[in-house]
């Protein structure tokens, strides 16, 4: 019996974070939209209530009711799974975000490799869909953004390096905890710089949006897809986005932490905070698509294994170097 | 206790059916997709002892890494045109002894390790470093490798390091004729290389030297 309560707190725990966190998606592609529109004088979605806030509910649902065409030549069970994976993965990374000291889903000792592992996993939603779709626009998506998120994850896993060699612990909380005093982003701006980079090309984003250039490729890897599978897709997407920016806002910007610990920024509650740092990020990232044009493919790959890695691992020997030379090592 | 059992023998079920449908399934895709949901339930029973170090670098090495590198090389193969040529040609048969003999050696090896366990059950005393429950496997697997076997470990790197050239030089070749751009040509230009100015006579024109 007392098994059987543990299961449904366990469920009603990842309810309370899931819901929220769909929601925030849903939200956030409104933001997303507006900001774009700000940028380039336009007014943006602001029919469908208060501001235009429940446009995207009205888009979901229109994708539901629209009819889902599958192609006679896929492969239609890696066709279908595509979605669902890209989805799945997008949501179980949230498993391990600590919002406050206490309110984290699963605290676990290597949380930051779980992330990574989880961020890495996202290619395959990609490769699954653009070869299972069984032609050619959606192919070369696939076959160019996996190349993508490999170069790009290198350097993303040498920056968490960087940031592990002031914590000295694998934990998330412990990684927050760390930065009490300072964050990260003042001692590791550069590297700040190219995570936030480096976050763009794993998720996607505009300039690095190539998996899925309009002029060139159709609409990529999703160009076969329709109804409420392309809207998985694109749900993946920004929960995939707003990880990365939570990723970014732990790692660099102390996560729940508030910034100075005063009167009147420490009585708001911790996971205020987080989400702030969340939706600053994400603002960031909105305000790039609007203004920066397209990278070349070739250009993007030099960025990625030319500059980042060479950069980051020199930044990696040097946080080391003076750490040891200050003895400012974590444990001992 | 029970549930933990029944967690085990899920992942277990998964990772060896999965792994017989590697060889089994007439797709290569296919194949390579059983392979990373192999890896993946692999993991979960490393994360499952108590490794969870080696299960996530299992994940982001193997599944994020090499299985994408795999895909993306199986993809672009043209499997099909190479099935066909594989089964008209004369020495139809020529690949199953040497696979034979190759899975005879691993299954031989199996034995003797398993084997292993039957004859000297205390074989787990018999490890060269003891093993520090105070330390999480993360910490414990980081002062093994970089104090414990430093030049082990930098002897291995460099073992990687030969094999990386080695690729490079095999596959590197400089093509003729690919027009590259270079940020530092494109920079330094100035207005005197690019441009130049021509008075040009009626009805006569001007020869341009490209």
């Amino acid at each position: 019996m007392a098994e059987l309560f543990v299961f449904f707190e366990q469920i009603y725990r990842i309810l309370f974070l899931l819901i929220p966190v769909l929601v925030s998606v849903a939200m956030i592609v409104w933001l997303d939209r507006r900001v774009w529109a700000f940028v380039q004088k336009r007014r943006g979605p602001n029919v469908v209530g208060p501001f235009g806030l429940f446009q995207t509910l009205a888009d979901a649902l229109k994708y539901i009711f629209k009819e889902i065409i599958i192609p006679a030549s896929s492969n239609k069970v890696i066709f279908i799974l595509a979605p669902i994976v890209t989805m799945t993965l997008a949501l179980i990374a949230w498993a391990v975000i600590p919002f406050s000291e206490k309110f984290v889903l699963a605290d676990i000792n290597v949380g930051i490799l779980y992330l990574f592992a989880v961020s890495s996993l996202g290619v395959y939603g990609i490769i699954m869909g653009g070869w299972a779709s069984n032609s050619k626009y959606p192919f070369l998506g696939a076959i160019r953004s996996a190349a993508q998120m490999v170069s790009y994850e290198v350097s993303i896993g040498v920056i968490i390096i960087n940031v592990l060699l002031c914590v000295g612990s694998l934990n998330l909380s412990d990684i927050v905890l760390a930065q009490k005093d300072l964050w990260f982003v003042i001692p590791l701006f550069p590297m700040f710089i190219i995570f936030f980079i480096s976050a763009l090309a794993e998720t996607n984003r505009p300039p690095f949006d190539l998996p899925e250039a309009e002029a060139e490729l159709v609409a990529g890897y999703q160009t076969e897809y329709s109804g409420m599978m392309y809207a998985m897709f694109w749900l993946g997407e920004y929960a995939n986005i707003l990880l990365m920016c939570a990723m970014g806002s732990i790692l660099f910007l102390g996560g729940w932490l508030s910034p100075i610990d005063l009167f009147p920024f420490n009585i708001i509650p911790a996971p205020i905070w987080l989400i702030l740092k969340i939706l600053f990020l994400f603002v960031l990232f909105a305000l790039i698509k609007a203004i920066v044009p397209r990278y070349r493919y070739d250009q993007l790959m030099k960025l990625g294994w030319k500059i980042f890695l060479p950069f980051s691992l020199i930044y990696v020997v040097l946080t080391a170097s003076f750490l040891m030379y200050f003895d400012l090592l974590p444990g001992n | 206790m029970i549930a933990h059992a029944i967690v085990f023998y899920i992942f277990s079920l998964i990772a060896i059916v999965s792994a017989i449908m590697v060889t089994v399934s007439k797709n290569t895709v296919n194949s390579v997709f059983f392979l990373i949901l192999d890896f993946i339930s692999i993991s979960c029973l490393f994360i499952m002892i108590g490794a969870e170090f080696l299960g996530m670098i299992m994940l982001i090495v193997y599944v994020g890494a090499v299985a994408v590198l795999f895909l993306f090389v199986v993809m672009m193969l043209n499997v099909a045109q190479q099935k066909n040529e594989w089964f008209n040609s004369s020495g139809r048969s020529s690949h199953i002894p040497v696979g034979l003999l190759v899975s005879i050696i691993i299954f031989f090896e199996l034995i003797i390790v398993i084997g292993g366990w039957k004859y000297k059950p205390d074989l787990l005393d018999s490890i060269a470093i003891e093993i520090n429950t105070d330390l999480t496997n993360t910490q414990s697997l980081g002062s093994v490798i970089y104090t414990d076997y430093i030049h082990l470990f930098q002897l291995s790197g460099m073992v990687l390091l030969v094999a990386m050239i080695g690729a490079i030089v095999l596959t590197f070749r400089q093509r003729s004729g690919v027009k590259r751009q270079s940020y530092f040509k494109q920079i330094s230009r100035d207005r005197k290389d690019g441009i130049e100015l021509v008075n040009v006579e009626n009805n006569k024109g001007v020869k341009i030297d490209a």
